[in-house]
């Protein structure tokens, strides 16, 4: 049977969603269900002096108002930060409160004070209307490079500060300048994102008076930790009474990890108006209350020899957290940041030093790649301005520094188990014809065009899992992946997974493995996820993990089926288990040849006997039935790297930047699907195209967001991409059977950075910030043309 | 209050609606037709596009009321007696879909260029989309699937 791991296998997932069939939780509709509709906070900072309902009680159709001060009566636990950072100083993280609603202060334009609840959408709405809030507005602290000189906005929280944390060793850095012959510096500003999931955020709630059970559907990426987060920090039912379901999912990219205040509030307002509750976000509701990405300043340098050896590194970095420290919020900028940042490279000094503070902004938290970006865009920016700087060619400078045997010790935290960074570079080079690159330069100048080129190198910790590394580090669970396989009676196979899909294909690739596992047609194979009350437990899918651990909870409860397989076949056969093989879904004793197929073994198991003959099929110590689970922890996260090389045009009068080329080549280990490989890294590589040329969010020295609909933040469009050119190069992860990577994050966290490259090169090498809108790069074309009038 | 007649998906539709209905929440929540989505209420982002008398059009910027008296195809009505039409099957050949929830209003907008243009160019493509948002797949396969079934209608 040909292995479908490694075949471009196409969806099992699409026919719903191409017919118009796909269940997105907005789909989802209750009898008798009611209508939510938040009233939101309209300033950045202010104290909540009086919250008055009474007239919005009268409004019609009106079933209920709740306030802060109901959820505090209630004791309804708030938001939680899920990773403790120590400061330099040994200090623990300073966390501030973050109620589901409200009750004193707000400090975020959009952080909901009232839930208001009506029979119809219209009614809730016109009633929010009429809920009055009295506020004393106050300052607001909105810049992240000046937040530490602002007012303080928690109580406690000396300067905004979060904590002032490092990675490495700032004597060994010292004395690796010391002997530096160039030291490198970029200023950066990793602008702010919003994720735009194009599915907006929803819950649908059903509380079940009879069972007092809660049934909550919502878009989460991780449904099983979001009942835990609020059962256990929320209060809002104990677990056994709490099921979530996280149907289909349109589109996450970390902004559907964080359990939301509306999931919070909905639910226990559910149970206390003991009726169902929909809320569905409108977009300028998910911009303005979505957990945004990136928002760092970075100041970082880089010493050199002056033949291009790299000696030391060091990252000062401030960070913007937000109002408020959410699930991923504070590990984000620290341990998926830090130690990334000395990139592909033999740097033997590094540190990095960050401080998060917290601003009236919407809460920051993982965006695709969540901290990585952050950090190849540091190190890959210094690195392209040295190869300027010292004249070495940006490949060759690269090479120099790249380690050359695995396992590779990165300076700061990861031991990398494989990789072949000079094979990747080396491939990208060829693909995208980089060594007539200055002919092509040459015929867009003669178009009065400036064109440039830009390469960037990375790896990335990703796989985000060891349950032990993580929690040193300060998480606040374990970071394992479950499976559940279930071989019904009847031969079809249900395969329950705690990772979820939303848009990653899991449906297609799980089945290819356990296919390939159990020797059974994908046909009868049928992923289940996105249900608390279904499979066992599970911690979701982000940080690249789906594969590289649920994957492989997978693959090891298939090899446990196999293995009560060979038991109940030797039985069978009788034959000692040791002449028993398996292969291609068949159970054959070697010596006589004689064999069951997996389909009869688990017959047999579920219907153990036979008429007449006092006979079981089940040996010793066996139990009836074919269900086997398994919890994978890996020994270590998994290492993708590669380099990207683009190509710009710039057209000089317009300042319009057009992505000629881009190709990316990739080590992902073993890929499972080509197909659907290759689609995670366009839609990676195209959104840090939009990080560099087209996205930011901007707040108002006020606090309001003026970036919050599609009208004034620049979504990328089909139009401004050319066809991506892909290649891959393969060593295997030794930290798991099947030799994968994880490949989901990778395009956003290396696009950044060969763009904006890219851009610097057609620009003379002026420093830009993204995004590069026209406006920018317009006026960086007039001073080019200024300094080469004078030098001329 | 307006009563409507409309043909939706080849079936004759009469119903009461309010004045200010919007006609993908008339779609959704008056006939469940849930496969038209609403990705941003501003119709910048084209998941709720839909087909008014032939015409690919923005559903969640459209009142009920003003599209009476016409023939509307929804993403339910594309397949025919079970087959799916050409361009969902390109769609699933060629992976032009993530998590699926621009693809309704993308496949509708993509089914009216073809009838406006049999064999578009990438860039004719790329530019006839541009009002539907994409954030999982960074279009390419989405052009290599309008491309297929152009090949083959």
């Amino acid at each position: 049977m040909a292995s479908l791991v490694g075949s471009r296998v196409e969806r099992k997932e699409d026919k719903r969603f191409l017919t118009g069939k796909g269940r997105y939780t907005a789909d989802i509709n209750i009898a008798n269900q009611t209508y939510a509709v938040f009233v939101r906070s309209p300033h950045a900072r202010a104290k909540i002096k009086k919250v008055d309902v009474s007239k919005a009680l009268k409004s019609s159709g009106v079933v209920g108002i709740l306030t802060g001060e109901e959820i505090a009566t209630d004791k309804i636990g708030g938001l939680i930060a899920g990773w403790a950072i120590r400061s330099e100083d040994g200090t623990e993280m300073k966390v501030p409160a973050n109620p589901p609603l409200a009750k004193d202060v707000a400090n975020f334009v959009g952080e909901p004070i009232a839930i208001v609840i009506a029979d119809t959408l219209d009614e809730a709405k016109s009633a929010s209307d009429l809920v009055k809030i009295d506020y004393k507005i106050l300052k607001a602290v909105t810049n992240t490079a000046k937040t530490m000189s602002g007012e303080t906005i928690h109580d406690g929280i000396d300067k905004n500060l979060c904590y002032d944390w490092l990675l490495g060793d700032r004597e060994k850095v010292k004395e690796a300048f010391s002997k530096a012959d160039k030291i490198i510096k970029v200023d950066l500003i990793n602008n702010r994102l919003v994720p735009n999931a194009m599915e907006p955020r929803a819950c649908v709630v059903d509380y079940n008076t009879a069972s007092e059970e809660i049934t909550l559907y919502t878009t989460s990426q991780n449904p099983h930790l979001s009942r835990l987060v609020m059962s256990a920090f929320g209060g809002v039912a104990p677990e056994n009474k709490l099921r979530v379901v996280a149907p289909d999912v349109g589109g996450g990219f970390g902004s559907k990890i964080n359990v939301y205040n509306e999931e919070i509030v909905c639910s226990w307002a559910s149970k206390k108006i003991e009726r169902p509750i929909k809320w569905v976000a409108e977009r300028t509701e998910s911009f303005l209350t979505d957990t945004h990405g990136r928002d760092h300043v970075t100041h970082a340098e880089l010493a050199v020899t002056n033949d291009g050896k790299f000696l030391g590194f060091k990252n000062e970095t401030i960070a913007n957290l937000g109002a408020y420290a959410r699930v991923f919020g504070t590990v984000t900028p620290t341990y998926l940041f830090g130690p990334c940042a000395t990139g592909v490279y033999e740097i033997p000094a590094a540190y990095s030093n960050v401080k998060a503070v917290y601003t009236n902004t919407a809460p920051v938290d993982a965006y695709r790649g969540a901290g990585r970006p952050e950090a190849t865009y540091t190190i890959e920016r210094l690195v392209e301005k040295a190869a300027m700087e010292l004249g070495i060619d940006r490949t060759e400078l690269r090479m120099r520094n790249f380690p050359k045997t695995f396992p590779f010790k990165q300076t700061l935290v990861h031991t990398v188990d494989s990789g072949d960074y000079v094979a990747g570079l080396e491939k990208a080079k060829q693909m995208a014809d980089y060594n007539n690159f200055e002919s092509r330069r040459k015929e867009s100048e003669a178009k009065g065009k400036l064109r440039g080129i830009g390469v960037s190198s990375y790896f990335e910790a990703c796989g985000i899992a060891p349950s032990a590394a993580v929690m040193s580090l300060g998480c606040g669970v374990g970071l394992w992946e479950s499976a559940e396989v279930r071989f019904n009676p009847t031969g079809q196979i249900s395969v329950f997974t705690g990772a979820h899909s939303h848009g990653q294909s899991h449906q297609t690739t799980f089945a290819q493995i356990a296919a390939d596992e159990l020797g059974v047609p994908i046909e009868n194979i049928d992923v289940v996820h996105g249900d608390t009350d279904k499979g066992t437990f599970g911690m979701g899918t982000y940080g690249s993990r789906s594969l590289t651990v649920g994957g492989i909870a997978i693959v090891n409860a298939c090899k446990k089926i196999v293995a009560k397989g060979k038991r109940v076949a030797a039985k069978m056969l009788e034959v000692s288990e040791d002449e028993i093989e398996f292969k291609d879904g068949e159970f054959v004793a070697l010596k006589s040849n004689k064999k069951k197929t997996i389909g009869e073994i688990a017959f047999a198991c579920y219907v153990p006997g036979q008429r007449d003959e006092m006979k079981s099929p089940i040996p010793e110590g066996d139990e009836p039935g074919l269900i086997e689970s398994s919890f994978f922890d890996p020994a270590n996260f998994s290492f993708p790297a590669g380099s990207h090389i683009c190509e710009v045009e710039i057209d000089p009068e317009t300042g319009e930047v057009k992505v000629e080329k881009y190709t990316a080549v990739d080590d992902f280990g073993r890929i499972v699907n080509p197909m659907i490989v290759e689609g995670q890294v366009h839609g990676g590589i195209a959104q840090g195209i939009g990080q560099a040329l087209h996205e930011n969010t901007e707040y108002d020295e006020t606090g309001q967001l003026i970036t919050a609909s599609y009208m004034d933040y620049t979504m990328p469009r089909a139009d401004n991409f050319p066809e991506f050119n892909l290649g891959f190069t393969c060593t295997h992860a030794t930290s798991n059977p099947l030799g994968v990577k994880g490949c989901g994050e990778a395009g956003a966290i290396a696009s950044p950075p060969t763009v904006m490259n890219a851009v610097i090169d057609a620009l003379g090498g002026q420093e830009i910030s993204m995004p590069a809108t026209a406006e920018k790069v317009w006026k960086a074309c007039k001073n080019l043309k200024k300094s080469n009038s004078k030098a001329a | 209050m307006q009563k409507i007649n409309l043909e939706v998906n080849g079936k004759k539709i009469s119903k009461e609606v309010p004045d200010h209905t919007i006609l993908s929440n008339f779609l959704r929540d008056h006939l469940n037709l849930t496969g038209t989505h609403v990705g941003c209420d501003t119709s910048q982002c084209g998941a709720c596009v839909i087909h008014v008398d032939g015409k690919s059009i923005k559903s969640c910027s459209t009142l009920a009321v003003d599209v009476n008296n016409s023939k509307i195809t929804t993403i339910e009505g594309l397949a025919k007696n079970g087959e799916m039409h050409p361009m969902q099957e390109a769609f699933k050949k060629m992976h032009g879909l993530q998590c699926g929830f621009c693809t309704p209003g993308m496949v509708m907008s993509a089914v009216d260029l073809l009838k406006n243009k049999k064999n578009p160019t990438d860039q004719e493509i790329r530019k006839w989309l541009e009002g539907n948002i994409c954030r999982c797949t960074g279009y390419q396969n989405i052009v290599a699937a309008v491309k297929e079934a152009a090949s083959k209608l």
